[in-house]
């Protein structure tokens, strides 16, 4: 058994008290400071509350508050799952229900990094053993027993000696007036029975019976909707506008101009704003607002160069942002001037320049990747409600923390006066932890005093920005006259930022390495894509290696495990983030469960990737075959080192859906710019990946350890790229330098 | 007025003929089960059934609707327990969900007019709905298993 490092007396504390119809409350602490739940809603008042994410009636009815916010990553089922597991209740006798937003009662509550099992995992453990040993306590104490002999089974308490048992339900009121248990135990992995266990979406029902889940489903009575006119193009403002044929059409209410920041106004750092002076139309139902959009006469003009000022992590940066309307082809040119300039170096092994001097062979490559929009399948939308002394908002949101100062400083509101209310998400990829969305909603209410609902349109969220950012990397290998790998060089930029992980593999690897990387600024704004920066290395030094093994005459998989194999007896350099020996760890299984090599799968065309992130292991073995004159991905084998997994096969799902989004995007995904314009506004120009082109099989396989859970969500991701177009390689002779692949095959490069 | 026979449903609207039905069932009648994801016909999301046959209703003149029955997620099944509902559960098909009630409606829709859909049925069905999440396999066997249900529910 583990001991419980208690966490609970450093950062939190426990409170017990009686609540009114009976049972028992114990409010689980992230701060020093207590709340009470005063937002309970009423039908809650016969609920006994046990640490915060529990509680119990007295008819044994389990309620287990999930605190993370859902995105499709199933932590409305996997969260409460630990509790459970700790609390040892029988799943059955469990009701999930979303918690509210308090970060000092349920955490950080942020969704992203692939980090919601990672950072729960202990905290919710912790709260599931104290509500236990509570129970126990009161148990002790009514049987007169001593607490030691005590067991617990699927929500029952047991003495043995004395055949004494009790539901958790019929013993909460009395758990309550117990002081705070010390020394509880965390149970062996071994003994876990909920964890492990493969559970079924709790929201299940809800979702194939079209229950209103998400923020775009939000109603309340009187709501109006609003939306926002934004600039054709990045770069562009609002000049003027004539807005007396749209006020004519019917249901109409105003169409006004609204600031999202005023002049100087710091943001926090995930305040990214595209576009800053909104101009609104509202009405009473969404058809006619969008209607009486087009009605409206309006002058745009460039917006020149402004400055963002950024104040984040405690401190304060000014950000120039430049003025001009840019083109994709004039972008590529830039970064291909980029990349031949010296630039800023990330981290250098050995003599890098003398092994390239010496080498017998070099081989150079460069990739680029586009601009991704997320296109989560519900587009960003936020009710509010903001009156003068308080605030309630409702929607979609990954990090209602992060958003929430923010919004206190633009309402000039307390944040205690502002309630957000987290609802189901339809997909976020990164894109709903940049909370704008939910400011222009709020003051959007502020200005009409009255509850609205914010709605983008398909194009309004797909030509709005916060999308993956525009990569390349040049990739240089040094080899020797044996063929042998001395050195390794990667120079890497993009717009607005650089895609380099440079402790990451292969460095720590190769005697001599480089690796460098450079920016330029833009007015396209950027945001966090599942797997950051990773979806695009991943991309470009997993193809890389690919070629580089063909060069040395040595199987793929081969190359990368020799390289691992250095990287753990003798690895070069200092901080090289990750463990050789899970990375290979995922390759081996994967070559064992794809049968590599094995004459049986010769009718495929095969390419191999793996990728560290988010303290996960993943690879990948891609399988094509040509269907109708098209290369198709028929099938994928995955390997996963994630530690120890929650629930089996909701993680296969998430696994599988990565690897989906993974071909779609290497294929089809990309955002193209004519002077400052989104040149695809939607589907019909957005290529997304569709039932005909996803794969017939994709099988997943798990590294077995008990290794506390790492991340999920995002590792899986960017390995498919590196693994489709080495894929791709083998079925059609040409090597992929450029994304999306798809309108590459049989053209030339861009560069 | 407008006339509509949703679900089985007499429901009385007064909004212009031209509204896309989707925004009538969202925004008039409350039905949100039914997605918004594009409005150009070329996600799926809004999926319904207008005498049966699955229509995009983000695209679907709310006056052609008029005299027609209308079946929306919410009118699929009384308790949720359509076959398609059952295997869609069964098979753990969602992660966001967002995309899955237009998916259900036009799973729905196939398996009136095939029995034992094969792959290849699935993929030129199945083809306008966009799910970003990516349980494409999912859906493909829960197609499988609600025909398998289906049959021995005949
Ligand atoms: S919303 Fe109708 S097809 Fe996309
Ligand atoms: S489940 Fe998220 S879009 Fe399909």
């Amino acid at each position: 058994m583990a001991d419980l490092k208690t966490s609970i007396t450093r950062r939190s504390f426990l409170r017990s008290s009686a609540l009114a119809g009976g049972g028992l409350m114990i409010s689980f602490s992230w701060l020093s400071a207590f709340k009470s739940p005063d937002t309970m809603a009423p039908e809650l008042a016969d609920w006994a509350e046990l640490t915060g994410y529990v509680k119990i009636t007295p008819d044994n009815i389990i309620k287990i508050l999930n605190p993370n916010p859902e995105f499709g990553q199933n932590v409305m089922t996997s969260l409460p799952m630990i509790v459970a597991e700790e609390l040892d209740a029988d799943w059955k006798q469990v009701l999930v229900e979303m918690g509210p937003h308090d970060n000092v009662k349920l955490g950080p509550q942020f969704t992203g990094g692939s980090n919601s099992v990672r950072m729960y995992w202990k905290p919710l453990r912790e709260a599931g053993a104290a509500a236990r040993q509570m129970l126990i306590e009161a148990a002790s104490q009514s049987w007169a027993v001593p607490a030691a002999e005590i067991t617990t089974k699927a929500g029952i308490l047991y003495h043995q000696k004395t055949g004494k048992q009790a539901t958790y339900g019929s013993l909460a009121t009395k758990a309550s007036a117990i002081a705070i248990p010390k020394g509880m135990k965390l149970k062996d992995a071994k003994e876990f029975k909920v964890v492990k266990s493969s559970i079924k979406n709790v929201e299940g029902k809800k979702i194939v019976t079209g229950e209103p889940l998400f923020g775009l489903d939000y109603h309340v009575e009187g709501m109006l909707i609003a939306m926002i006119e934004h600039p054709p193009a990045f770069g562009m403002k609002l000049k003027s506008f004539d807005a007396s044929e749209a006020l004519k059409m019917p249901g109409i209410k105003d169409v006004f101009t609204q600031k999202l920041y005023e002049d100087g106004f710091e943001q926090g750092g995930f305040d990214t704003r595209t576009f800053n002076d909104l101009l609104v139309v509202v009405g009473s139902n969404t058809w006619q607002v969008m209607k009486a959009r087009k009605k409206l006469k309006v002058e745009w003009e460039p917006a020149g160069e402004y400055k963002d000022i950024i104040a984040a992590r405690g401190q304060k940066r000014e950000v120039v942002v430049p003025a001009e309307l840019e083109s994709t082809e004039a972008q590529l040119k830039k970064m291909q001037e980029w990349s031949a300039k010296p630039a800023p170096q990330l981290r250098k092994d050995g003599e890098p320049e003398a092994a390239f001097k010496n080498a017998a062979q070099v081989i150079e490559r460069t990739y680029n990747a586009p601009f991704l929009a997320h296109n989560c399948m519900e587009p960003m939308n936020f009710f509010a409600h903001v009156t003068d002394d308080k605030a309630l908002v409702a929607g979609p949101l990954q990090a209602p923390g992060w958003s929430e100062p923010t919004l206190a400083k633009l309402l000039n509101l307390p944040a205690d006066k502002i309630e957000i209310q987290m609802t189901r998400m339809g997909g976020g990829f990164g894109r709903r932890a940049y909370g704008q969305y939910l400011y222009e909603a709020a003051l959007i209410s502020k200005k009409v005093k009255a509850p609205i609902k914010l709605v983008y349109s398909r194009e309004d969220d797909m030509t709005y920005g916060i999308y993956r950012p525009m990569y390349t990397a040049t990739y240089r290998a040094a080899l020797d006259a044996n063929k042998k790998l001395i050195g390794f060089h990667v120079n890497g930029g993009g717009i607005p930022e650089h895609a380099i992980h440079a402790n990451r593999f292969p460095a720590g690897t190769v005697d001599n390495y480089l690796a460098e990387g450079w920016a330029i600024p833009s007015n396209i704004t950027i945001g966090a894509f599942r797997a950051p920066r990773s979806n695009f290395n991943a991309a470009a030094e997993q193809s890389f290696l690919d070629e580089l093994a063909e060069a040395m005459g040595k199987d793929p998989i081969d190359l990368r495990l020799e390289l691992l194999q250095k990287g753990k007896e003798s690895p070069v350099g200092q901080n090289n983030d990750y463990d050789a020996e899970r990375y290979a760890g995922v390759l081996k299984l994967v070559r064992e469960k794809s049968g590599w090599g094995k004459a049986e799968n010769k009718k495929y065309s095969r390419g191999v990737a793996a990728y560290f992130c988010h303290n996960s292991y993943a690879a990948h073995v891609v399988d094509i075959v040509m269907k109708n004159g098209q290369p198709y991905v028929e099938r994928v084998f995955s390997a996963i080192d994630c530690g120890i997994v929650v629930n089996p096969d909701a993680a296969i799902n998430m696994v599988q859906g990565a690897v989906v989004d993974g071909i779609g995007n290497a294929f089809y995904g990309g955002l193209t710019h004519k002077e400052g314009r989104a040149v695809q506004n939607n589907f019909h120009a957005y290529r997304i990946i569709r039932m005909n082109e996803a794969p017939k099989k994709i099988e997943v396989h798990f590294v077995q350890n008990d290794i506390d859970p790492t991340g999920l969500g995002e590792p899986p991701f960017p390995p498919v790229f590196g693994a489709v177009a080495n894929a791709l390689f083998k079925a059609t002779g040409q090597r992929l330098y450029q994304q999306p692949y798809a309108p590459q095959l049989n053209k030339r490069r861009a560069f | 007025m407008i006339t509509l026979s949703i679900n089985k449903k007499t429901y009385n609207v007064d909004v212009d003929p031209e509204t896309p039905l989707l925004w009538v069932l969202r925004d008039e009648l409350g039905l949100v089960g039914t997605k918004y994801g594009c409005g150009l016909a070329q996600c799926g999301a809004c999926t319904v059934h207008l005498n049966g046959e699955a229509v995009r209703s983000c695209v679907t003149k709310v006056s052609r609707a008029v005299g027609q029955e209308v079946v929306t997620i919410e009118g699929l099944s009384e308790k949720g327990d359509h076959p398609v509902q059952k295997a869609w559960l069964e098979i753990d098909v969602a992660q966001c969900g967002y995309c899955q009630t237009g998916q259900i409606m036009s799973a729905v829709v196939l398996l009136k007019a095939n029995k034992n859909p094969t792959d290849a049925d699935i993929d030129a069905a199945m083809a306008g709905n966009i799910c970003r999440c990516g349980t494409y396999l999912r859906i493909r066997d829960a197609i499988k298993l609600a025909a398998q249900i289906e049959r021995k529910e005949a």
